[in-house]
């Protein structure tokens, strides 16, 4: 992957198929010790002990019709090529964390690039979910929450065109500013 | 800087304009992109969000663009499917924000797919 955030565009489409209600982005940067978290929590079905242990493990998959399963598996590897590390916590009918740490002065950190396209998109693509965005430099820190830009919308959808390059833009500037 | 409070202009300026929400049943055109790891690594953002793009920006009526996982040809990812009622599914290849123009212009506004990005131009 060339951007973190296809990362996480792709391990999020595993909470939208685990049928989770509500799902939670967090990236968290601290710029001192240069230090990245990224999360994604959900509401879905969860997984066993064993499945979370098969995760990571590319020739696993919730397919069947295929045998192979790379989300998280390269996401673990861009994680630990900066000196860092994944975490998987999950329950059976509660959710499941993922959380995956991150060197930023590694020579191997791959850019977080376009984390608001990624956000849209997911937002955008599953009206039917709501999500937490949440990103925090040092201790700055800017939350979007579609619940609220529901309530504010009422009637109209999330995916009109508009809504959707507000929404876009709503994101990308208020993350910029947080590293000013 | 975008607010929330700027949200509620362009909703109401939405409200306005949307008597009727556009046809989304049977004998509309569906225009799926790949979008499993095997997409994403390819590049598949940036053509469903040029797709969103371009059917925004001509007004189409009775088109959607959604999303689906793998089907199975990864290597030719970003894959991009256009199904329409009655006609046979028509399955683009290599897919870029670049081809997407062209792809709508003559395929979806005017019934030619585009042979040369399709799967069966694979030799």
């Amino acid at each position: 992957m060339r951007e973190l955030s296809l990362n996480i565009l792709d391990v999020a489409q595993n909470s939208i198929t685990a049928g989770a209600s509500l799902i939670t982005i967090e990236v968290k940067e601290n710029t001192v010790d240069k230090t990245m978290l990224i999360g994604i929590y959900d509401n879905g079905k969860g997984m066993s002990e064993e499945q979370v242990k098969s995760v990571v493990d590319p020739f696993f998959t919730t397919r069947t019709t295929r045998k192979v399963g790379m989300g998280i598996p390269l996401f673990k590897m861009a994680a630990e090529q900066t000196g860092g590390g994944l975490e998987i916590k999950s329950e059976l009918g509660v959710g499941t964390e993922v959380r995956a740490y991150f060197k930023t002065d590694s020579v191997d950190f791959t850019p977080l690039g376009d984390i608001a396209s990624t956000v849209q998109m997911l937002i955008t693509m599953n009206t039917d979910r709501d999500f937490v965005y949440k990103h925090i430099v040092n201790e700055k820190e800017f939350v979007a929450d579609t619940r609220e830009i529901k309530e504010i919308l009422g009637d109209v959808p999330l995916d009109t065109y508009e809504v959707s390059q507000w929404l876009f833009e709503f994101i990308k500037e208020n993350t910029e500013v947080l590293y000013i | 800087m975008k607010t929330l409070a700027e949200l509620m202009a362009i909703k109401e300026a939405t409200q306005q304009k949307m008597t009727v929400r556009e046809d989304t049943g049977d004998d509309a055109t569906r225009i799926v992109v790949g979008m499993a790891t095997c997409g994403i690594a390819a590049g598949a953002r940036p053509v469903l969000n040029a797709f969103v793009d371009e059917v925004a920006k001509r007004n189409l009526k009775g088109v959607t663009v959604s999303q689906t996982g793998c089907i199975g040809m990864c290597q030719y990812e970003p894959i991009v499917e256009v199904i329409q009622p009655g006609k046979e599914k028509v399955t683009y290849v290599k897919m870029t924000a670049e081809k997407v123009a062209k792809v709508v212009n003559d395929h979806i506004v005017n019934g030619n797919p585009v042979a040369e990005y399709t799967v069966s131009a694979i030799k």
